[in-house]
């Protein structure tokens, strides 16, 4: 709520002053592209028959991409991606969470706390590069380590099942960290005495995490889930460069889709249908978010 | 061994375990990148082996590598340094003013977080084609200001917030006007946070591939899409490949390192501290 002392009186055009460069700026290259992309999609913009001229077809693209199978079938893909990674990085970020947040071994715990930032910094490119290395059907270490544990190789990218699995991996090298530290962070919020007092009372991590700390990872967790359903939509360069969304379609995420609609068979009108059917989604993603988070924004 | 001393145990080896799997591809990229071809292409892959940095004397013998790293330098800092002009002003604003639909355009920067590229990417392109700028770096520039204008507003606005009010009531009984006590006041106190938001914007800016890859040609292609340049033909040059990914990676990282503290406030917006 606002406090007298912060607030400040100011001339009626004061703030516009300060806020006018940025919003032109933000309007400029965010809502004008996207007006644009608007009327693209109502329009047939094949890039491939410039010839004739771009028409407008009403919403026939939207009908069109409402009933083609292959953008449903990518967008359940991506939600299968989805629910892949999420259980394998929220229990595994519990897990470094946790272990940070024990006492000993300080230096250790430093060192590990550090470097989990190196995942979440690596470009998306070269993470994809990484991976196209590691999984490598004859050279790939991930069949080395898959044979010291007395597995037969496998020839993952050139393997639909192979080839989602890698790309599983890559995305949980990713961000399993970013797990990890929002569950820290919250961890943290425990007040000293409540979880000194709770030790006390009993010698059950379980009991200890269920009842004295779960309410404290609650908001992490809420943020991971949202803003992980929104970076698996916009993921495109790490898939791209490891798979180029094959073999066939199996590792087909909805971005990489749109992106080879568009750059790939030209069709510019269908595609922005596309993307704006995508944006829908985000806003209402968005939203939800913001209704979590900012309730009480009112600074 | 006692239980005390076998959860200890425990607990260094979860450590260290955790630890080798953060940073194994990490290794893995750098110590490929040091490997001879044969090395690379030995099956099983080898761990040990004599290094050699041909690899890395191969990259810049032309100067592809070193041009894609120059345009992603020149993209990455000129949008950095527009976002904190463009931005740091609006966080101020939004951090000291009450005004009519301050909470909606708040919400509106921070939604920006979450939008797509390839929603901006398609009327993007079909509008610097039909101005002639492909392949150029304002392009690139004015784009990347899309998702590095929201960070700085956010972490700025938040850095504001914590400089104390009577600080300006103290400037304004001088008479001192509203830019003033932004210039001498907000920036120089506020730099911790904008220091903060430069980096996270400069580490975006760097990594990002899709815009990249649809607006450029030749001239102005960046880092990530020459590294992506590499991965066509039969027998991939992997060493090459992984001696470019280190130079990309090399400096974010080090940046990253420095921001470590903040790396989850500039990935959630804010909502975690």
């Amino acid at each position: 709520m606002a406090q007298p002392a912060s607030r400040l009186s100011h001339g009626r055009f004061t703030p516009l002053k300060f806020l006018a460069p940025s919003v032109l700026a933000l309007l400029a290259v965010g809502i004008w592209p996207t007006i644009f992309a608007l009327v693209t999609s109502l329009r047939e913009y094949k890039l491939t028959r410039p010839r004739s001229g771009f028409p407008f077809v009403g919403l026939d693209n939207y009908q069109a991409v409402l009933t083609d199978a292959t953008f449903w079938e990518t967008l359940a893909r991506t939600a299968g991606f989805y629910l892949t990674v999420m259980p394998v990085q929220l229990a595994l970020g519990l897990a470094i969470a946790l272990m940070l947040h024990r006492p000993g071994w300080g230096a250790v715990r430093s060192l590990l706390r550090v470097s989990l930032v190196v995942p979440l910094a690596t470009t998306y490119a070269v993470v994809g590069l990484i991976g196209r290395l590691v999984f490598n059907r004859d050279f790939g270490v991930a069949n080395q380590f898959a044979s010291w544990l007395g597995l037969p190789g496998l020839d993952w990218l050139g393997n639909p099942h192979g080839a989602f699995a890698a790309i599983a991996l890559m995305d949980i090298w990713q961000w399993t960290p970013f797990c990890a530290l929002i569950f820290l962070a919250g961890l943290s919020m425990v007040p000293n005495e409540i979880e000194e007092a709770a030790r006390l009372e009993t010698k059950s991590h379980w009991a200890l995490l269920r009842h004295v700390q779960l309410p404290y990872l609650l908001p992490g967790l809420t943020a991971v889930l949202i803003l992980r359903s929104a970076d698996i939509l916009k993921l495109f360069d790490m898939v791209f460069t490891m798979t180029r969304g094959g073999p066939g379609a199996a590792t087909e995420l909805v971005s990489i889709y749109i992106q080879r609609v568009g750059f790939r068979i030209f069709d510019m009108g269908t595609a922005s249908a596309q993307a704006i059917l995508l944006l829908v989604l985000t806003i209402m993603l968005s939203r939800l978010f913001i209704r979590v988070f900012y309730r009480e924004i009112e600074r | 061994m006692n239980p005390r001393n076998l959860g200890k145990m425990l607990h260094l080896v979860g450590l260290l375990a955790l630890l080798a799997f953060t940073l194994f591809p990490f290794y893995w990229m750098v110590s490929s990148s040091l490997k001879e071809q044969t090395d690379l292409l030995a099956a099983p892959p080898v761990w040990t082996f004599v290094p050699t940095l041909s690899h890395y004397a191969e990259i810049w013998q032309d100067d592809t590598v070193s041009k894609a790293l120059l345009n992603s330098l020149i993209v990455a800092a000129c949008t950095t340094t527009l976002a904190i002009a463009l931005g740091a002003p609006a966080a101020y604003a939004l951090a000291r003013f009450d005004f009519r639909g301050k909470k909606d355009l708040w919400f509106w920067f921070i939604s920006n977080r979450m939008i797509s590229p390839i929603v901006l990417a398609l009327p993007v392109y079909l509008m610097a084609q039909s101005a002639g700028l492909l392949d150029t770096h304002l392009v690139l520039i004015l784009i990347y200001l899309s998702f590095c204008l929201p960070i700085v507003v956010w972490i700025c606005t938040d850095q504001f917030r914590s400089i104390p009010p009577d600080l300006e009531q103290a400037a304004r009984l001088d008479h001192a006007n509203q830019w003033d006590i932004f210039w001498r006041i907000y920036l120089p106190l506020g730099l911790p946070g904008i220091a903060v938001s430069a980096i996270f914007s400069f580490i975006f800016s760097w990594n990002e591939l899709l815009y990249a890859l649809v607006l450029t040609r030749s001239d102005v292609q960046t880092a990530p899409v020459i590294a992506t340049s590499y991965m066509s033909g039969y027998e991939l040059p992997w060493g090459k490949i992984m001696a470019t990914g280190t130079v990309i990676v090399l400096p974010v990282t080090v940046f990253a390192l420095l921001v470590s503290r903040h790396m989850v406030r500039g990935l959630t917006m804010g909502a975690t501290k």
